[in-house]
């Protein structure tokens, strides 16, 4: 086995003059573009992006040469020399003249609506790049075959991999082979990323006919793979006297960094949840990605949606502020109900619960009481009301047209999906969901390797979609297969009948119609409900805040697994409490200046409050067993909820990190007139 | 270099300077201990060195001649920690389990939480936020003090068999 390594650009945006390996080349195998059979892209949504630089860098730490060695400190050790002619980077987005995607949403008459209002409440909200973070970094093997390869690997969506492989190496289906190696987290951050670790090792694996492991380590991994977008985001709401949003005006700018990635679909879901939970008969939301020359953003948790409803729900508080009114009192006359419609005009169904969830923590922390109590101590109370649209966005599930297979075995049965459990429990709770179809004992129920050699493509392992979407797929593989057992054990069908596989195939649901040119319709199939609760405490000394306590109400539809269900919901608060407090990617001249686990902070056990759980549901007619998505909700509440809490100690804060330093600088929130 | 590799005497031939994580994975074949930061942050290639729960991945191989190592592999059979950690939820990717085990047997057996919580502090978790992890140690403690109640009294039995005797 070889070890291999990535050579990266050194400056964020110019032209490649030269390279030189400088070191001895012997046991060397060493790979630029050339050696590329197939096209020299990353494919996904736009093929923009190199898999390895060609004359041009766009971005610093942008792949460039390959090279790979038995001996590990050799290749560590490894100079190369490379020469570039440097160009100004572009480093700002609000002048990126370079706009990846823009998406606009027009709702009833927005002059009307601001005409009518008694107050106009403006504000900007910006947010950093958030790092995943998963302990285990990036990596794969790649074994060479005969004219083909198999890659075993760190990743979340094994058919991503296998599609960019194809492109890249000019290789049908059959021969190239992607296998999901236990996976140490994800989080998103192993959506797009392994089909470049994938493509360079595959490379060296293919020219120098032995296997070979590609593993970034920490730093490298932080430099170079995706992050959570950061946004700039602009909004004016028109509101009454008596507190009723009359019209919301919303202007979303991501920074994309040097490829487009996912980011079209980053910014569609992070426009669709920009006004938050709240009914308004009059939105413009007008959404835009463009390129800058840094590391390309891609997908994390939330996908957007916690960017905007950070902006949204802190400007609810300042609403509340400039009213003088009781925030939750805003919250309960604005939060949408059963029937009402949405930015895109979507009709939202009975188990629409934002009331539900905000009473229940209001009720459950003794809100109002303890806010009033709090006043002038050093702790404070916030919270944030927010939803999340599980599944892909619009018609992308219908484009997926996902599949998922159950096969007849001895004893019961056997899933055969491409979803990759990465910690939250999804082999788990898919055995549930067959198991309890099917009538067999949980035991009975197996769950195949993930091997696109073996398995259906049932899509990405991504956008809440897995218990919701892929197990709605196997009940009704389930439920077939009991149906043609009748009243036959599994083990007296397969003698009677031989062997059986049922696939099913991806189905909307016939109400969901979305049109993308105008932005209207139904989103997503349903909606998940959160309610978050943060107390924190600050230091008067040294700025620091402190988060106490969360109390997290979400409603699910249904916690099929309620301690995995829990899980989720702890895992991505805490996850959130890092993105409010701690975690901030500085970035210098195009570049992470502090990628080591020693100056970029994820909580550890003493920045992680005590969360409590609890959970709500109302079953989405649709989903099995009636889930909704999970994965992503608990994420995207958490830091709106401290900044709320941190706004409510007197600190006018507007952007995230909430680091000692912000919390100085901040102004005093203004006294309602 | 001879040592002592979860209660085995060793001998293992690597530079001195090798990580003892490395040693560990490559030489002597234990994979259970994990790498995630390589700079002693985040506690993922936790062992016990005579006892006491150190990174890895920031001791150097030479450091461990005549000393006992103590890794994931070394908690025979079913450790109640490895139990409570499945049924509490205290694990989902598992990446950091291996050594957030190890720094939990560390750990006093009656640890309270603000003990468990500092105890842990050199330990990352990026998928339970911490939750599921304390109730795990928690209940461990419990069957661990159940485990040792028994063992007192299957002692007191063969005392009291002995004396009728």
């Amino acid at each position: 086995m070889l070890h291999g390594r990535t050579i990266r650009s050194t400056i964020p945006c110019g032209r490649i003059r030269s390279i030189n390996l400088t070191s001895d080349p012997a046991g060397f195998t060493v790979v630029d573009y050339r050696s590329i059979p197939g096209r020299n892209v990353v494919a996904l949504i736009a093929d923009d992006q190199p898999c390895l630089a060609e004359r041009v860098v766009r971005h610093y730490a942008e792949p460039i040469l390959l090279l790979a060695h038995e001996d590990r400190e050799r290749l560590i050790t490894a100079e190369v020399d490379v020469q570039y002619e440097p160009s100004e980077p572009l480093l700002d987005p609000l002048r990126s003249p370079n706009v990846f995607k823009s998406i606009a949403i027009h709702k009833g008459d927005l002059e009307a609506g601001f005409a009518r209002a008694d107050e106009i409440v403006e504000g900007e909200y910006r947010v950093g790049h958030q790092e995943h973070v998963y302990i285990e970094t990036n990596g794969v093997i790649a074994v060479p075959g005969d004219g083909a390869v198999t890659v075993y690997g760190s990743l979340q969506c094994p058919y991503y991999v296998q599609k960019a492989l194809r492109v890249m190496l000019g290789l049908p289906a059959e021969r190239v082979r992607v296998v999901q190696a236990e996976t140490g987290g994800g989080f998103g951050g192993k959506e797009e990323y392994p089909s470049i670790v994938a493509a360079h090792a595959c490379l060296l694996a293919l020219k120098s006919q032995r296997p070979v492991k590609l593993i970034y380590d920490r730093a490298e991994d932080m430099v170079a793979t995706t992050k959570r977008h950061p946004a700039i985001i602009r909004t004016r709401t028109g509101v009454t006297r008596e507190g009723r949003l009359t019209a919301i005006d919303i202007d979303v700018l991501l920074d994309g960094g040097a490829y487009m990635t996912l980011s079209p679909v980053v910014l569609s879901r992070g426009v669709i949840h920009a006004t938050g939970p709240y009914r308004c008969d009059n939105v413009r939301v007008n959404g835009r990605v463009v390129m800058t020359n840094t590391p390309p953003n891609g997908a994390f948790r939330g996908f957007g949606a916690p960017q905007t409803q950070f902006a949204a729900e802190v400007h609810m508080e300042r609403i509340a502020e400039r009213l003088g009114m009781d925030p939750v009192r805003l919250r309960e006359m604005n939060a949408l109900r059963a029937g009402d419609t949405t930015a895109t005009g979507q009709v939202l169904g009975r188990d629409t619960s934002a009331l539900a969830v905000l009473r229940e923590a209001v009720a459950r922390t003794d809100f109002k009481r303890r806010r009033r109590e709090m006043r002038g101590t050093r702790r404070g109370l916030g919270l944030a009301l927010f939803f999340h649209g599980a599944g892909f966005t619009g018609s992308g599930e219908v484009r997926l047209a996902s599949k998922a297979s159950l096969e007849l075995t001895e004893r019961g049965a056997r899933i055969l999906v491409a979803s990759a459990d990465m910690g939250q429990g999804s082999r788990t709770v898919h055995a549930q969901i067959v198991a309890e179809t099917l009538g067999v004992p949980y035991e009975a129920v197996e769950v195949a390797r993930v091997d696109t050699a073996s398995v259906p493509d049932s899509g990405p392992t991504v956008a809440s979609r897995t218990t919701m979407i892929v197990g709605g797929l196997l009940e009704r593989c389930a439920a077939e297969m009991r149906r043609t057992l009748g009243r036959l054990t599994p083990r007296e069908y397969l003698k009677r009948h031989g062997p059986i596989v049922i696939t099913k195939q991806y189905e909307a649901p016939t109400t969901a119609v979305f049109d993308e040119d105008t932005y209207t319709g139904d989103a997503y199939g349903t909606y998940a409900w959160a309610c978050d609760v943060a107390e924190v405490e600050y230091d008067p000394v040294t700025y620091e805040i402190r988060p106490v306590h969360i109390t997290a109400v979400q409603e699910i539809g249904r916690a099929l697994n309620p301690m995995l269900a829990a899980g989720q919901i702890e895992g991505g608060t805490a996850q959130g409490v890092g993105y409010a407090l701690l975690e901030e990617v500085v970035m210098r001249d195009g570049h992470m200046a502090n990628a080591q686990l020693t100056n970029y902070a994820a909580p550890t056990t003493m920045d992680t409050p005590r969360i409590d759980v609890v959970i709500q549901e109302r079953p989405y007619r649709h989903g099995p067993f009636g889930a909704k998505g999970l994965g992503e909700l608990p994420f995207d509440g958490v830091a709106p909820a401290i900044a709320n809490a941190v706004r409510h100690l007197g600190f006018d804060v507007r952007a995230l990190p909430l680091t000692p330093e912000r919390i100085m600088n901040a102004p005093p929130v203004r006294k309602p007139k | 270099m001879r040592f002592r590799l979860n209660g085995k005497q060793v001998d293992v031939r690597a530079p001195a300077m090798k990580r003892l994580l490395d040693v560990l994975r490559e030489d002597c074949g234990l994979t259970g201990t994990k790498e995630g930061c390589g700079e002693g942050e985040c506690g993922a290639c936790t062992v016990l060195l005579d006892g006491q729960a150190v990174n890895s991945c920031l001791v150097p191989f030479g450091q461990v001649r005549g000393r006992s190592v103590k890794t994931i592999e070394g908690l025979r059979g079913r450790h109640p920690l490895q139990d409570a950690f499945i049924t509490e939820g205290g694990a989902q990717c598992g990446i950091c389990t291996p050594g957030m085990i190890m720094a939990a047997a560390a750990l006093p057996p009656n640890a309270t939480l603000d003990q468990v919580r500092v105890g842990l502090a050199g330990n990352l978790c990026r998928c339970t936020g911490y939750m599921g992890i304390y109730r795990a140690v928690k209940k461990a403690q419990g069957s661990g003090l159940k485990a040792q109640a028994r063992t007192r009294a299957k002692a007191g039995t063969n005392r009291t068999q002995k004396a009728a005797r």
